[in-house]
């Protein structure tokens, strides 16, 4: 006879790993390793210091954009239009960079014009309860119309006095890492514990669970919204300044289709476009992954035009894995 | 004096009339049953004093105080609790993030602010066990049975000390078990001093724990008497019309 206490008191019976088994993030990351080893025993180039190097620097862009993608996925919403806001900050900090500002001023004028596009995003789909696939839509077209406004459509590869500081930025390295995975790792920690630890997350997570439930225990349910799509926004301007200073160069299609890449790479690590579920780590390596078949493909000397078809693959399968799970349970 | 008082609320919704000039009152620790048929205007009327909706007229007192809810937070305040039909929780949370849901107690660490996870499941297990509910507070409230997502709900209540609690058909969706646990659960309630208005369907949980019976029909209270001086079969004739009033 077990009393009411001990029901109570007893946690899931599980070991670390089988609750590790059961996280999507786990098998992303296990398919990810197992095509690092196969590469690494199929061709010479993969294990090199210089392709490991171009490979942890690309996939960290998505990544980064990932990790604010998988917040507003998690809240039941999804941002169409960071590729325009890459794009938007990328030209903005080059605009005024060129204009003569120094780095750090730009930097603020280009994470501000990406935290408006955010705010305008948050404000129509919380406050006037407009659907966020229509809402973002609207502000790739419009977002990088206005980047192309900025430019005349130029290509801008001048970057005023401080030119030096901004290709260090987004295209040094520091320790043999390149500068965008520090970006990352800082933001992967400060967000996974975000996520976890903080009202903000777990907010966001219960309006994606149950917006209803949200908003009858008094959370601030639309100002949280306008934080989540600014948030979003913030990760595609940081991505859109560390990519200016990687490519020495921007031109107005930088990022342009991006949000697919994003959204596959959330949707691969477990961010659920259904809402409630999403983890910063699992956006990392759904981005690794996709960036471990981009390069593959290219070192296997496989057309690149299958690379479309491994992502879809992908996307399909963590889907179904996610079903599949459900089903069980 | 009365815990609430309602006089001549009304409410209509563009041309519907939904309630018309309610008036009824609720002591400390009484439970009042509240039946109607569909649409007669019971989920409006503690709509309105749970602050979903406001009044298209007449006034509400708590303690004899006069309130002006505009949103579920502003009852909140005032000592209101509602556990709705859906029961508004989060599938995809825990039950102890459920319970606490929107007041989550929090710890600092030199300038950080994070969520005392330890203190809500230490909570929620002692109100799992004043519910005498087998629901661990670290599961998935999607893996749940029926019976347990309505503790979670009733235990988010309890978490403030409410002076009235509204329950909208807690019985309506769980075993025979848990019914008895849930009515217990409202006798427990009014032991301590507090309101509890009950909307059910069901006749028999209604007799069983409330000590009086308001009955709605067409937005109209036609019947509000005590329960030991009615009858099953007086109130579904007040229900459904075949008895004008009592």
């Amino acid at each position: 006879m077990t009393t009411l206490d001990e029901i109570i008191g007893k946690s899931q019976h599980q070991s670390w790993f089988s609750r590790i088994r059961n996280l999507q993030v786990f098998w992303v990351l296990t398919a990810a390793v197992l095509a690092c080893l196969a590469l690494t025993i199929l061709t010479d180039t993969f294990a090199s210091e210089r392709n490991l190097f171009n490979v942890a620097r690309n996939f960290a862009f998505v990544a980064i954009i990932a990790i604010g993608m998988t917040a507003v996925i998690a809240s039941g919403g999804i941002d169409l239009s960071v590729g325009s806001s890459v794009v938007l900050s990328a030209m903005v900090i080059s605009v005024a960079m060129a204009s003569g500002l120094p780095f750090w001023f730009s930097v603020l004028l280009a994470l501000g014009a990406a935290l408006l596009v955010g705010l305008l995003n948050g404000v129509l789909i919380a406050y006037a309860g407009m659907p966020a696939f229509v809402v973002t839509l609207g502000t790739l077209s419009a977002t990088r119309s206005l980047a192309m406004v900025l430019s005349d459509n130029k290509m801008i590869w001048q970057f005023g006095p401080d030119h030096d500081i901004l290709l260090w930025v987004g295209g040094g390295s520091t320790f043999g890492l390149p500068h965008p995975l520090f970006v990352l790792t800082v933001l992967t920690i400060v967000m996974s514990l975000a996520f976890k630890w903080s009202r903000w997350g777990q907010h966001l997570f219960a309006i994606g669970g149950n917006e209803n439930a949200a908003v009858l225990t008094g959370i601030p349910v639309k100002r949280l919204k306008v934080s989540i799509y600014m948030f979003s926004a913030f990760t595609a301007g940081l991505a859109g300044i560390l990519m200016a200073g990687w490519l020495g160069s921007v031109t107005t299609n930088l990022g342009q289709a991006m949000e697919l890449t994003v959204i596959a790479a959330a949707v691969i690590g477990g961010a659920n476009l259904a809402g409630g579920e999403g983890t910063a780590l699992g956006a990392v390596v759904g981005a690794l992954l996709i960036e471990v078949i981009r390069n593959s493909l290219i070192l296997l000397g496989i057309s690149t035009f299958w690379q479309g078809m491994f992502i879809g693959t992908f996307i399909i399968v963590a889907v179904a894995f996610d079903r599949f799970r459900n089903f069980r349970s | 004096m009365s815990r609430l008082v309602i006089s001549g609320l009304s409410k209509n919704f563009g041309a519907i009339q939904a309630l018309s000039d309610v008036s009824l009152s609720i002591e400390p620790g009484e439970v009042l049953g509240l039946m109607g048929d569909n649409g007669a205007g019971k989920s409006t009327l503690v709509k309105i004093i749970a602050g979903n909706f406001q009044p298209s007229g007449g006034e509400i007192r708590i303690d004899g105080k006069a309130v002006d809810f505009h949103k579920p937070i502003d009852a909140q305040r005032e000592g209101v609790e509602m556990v709705y039909q859906d029961l508004a929780l989060a599938d995809n949370l825990t039950a102890a993030s459920n319970v606490f849901l929107g007041r989550e107690p929090m710890r600092s660490l030199g300038p950080f602010k994070y969520i005392d996870y330890k203190r809500m499941n230490t909570v929620s297990a002692e109100l799992f066990k004043v519910l005498k509910s087998e629901t661990r507070p670290r599961d998935q409230v999607r893996k749940m049975s029926g019976g347990q997502r309505q503790a979670v709900a009733i235990a988010r209540t309890l978490l403030s000390e409410p002076k009235i609690v509204i329950m909208d058909e807690p019985t309506a969706a769980i075993s025979v078990r848990q019914v008895a646990e849930v009515l217990d659960l409202i006798r427990r309630l009014r032991d301590r001093g507090i309101s509890v208005i009950l909307i059910s369907h069901r006749m028999p949980d209604i007799f069983s724990v409330s000590d009086r019976i308001a009955v709605l029909r067409r937005g109209e209270l036609v019947s509000c008497k005590a329960a030991a001086d009615s009858s099953p079969e007086e109130v579904t004739g007040l229900i459904t019309g075949a008895i004008e009033t009592a």
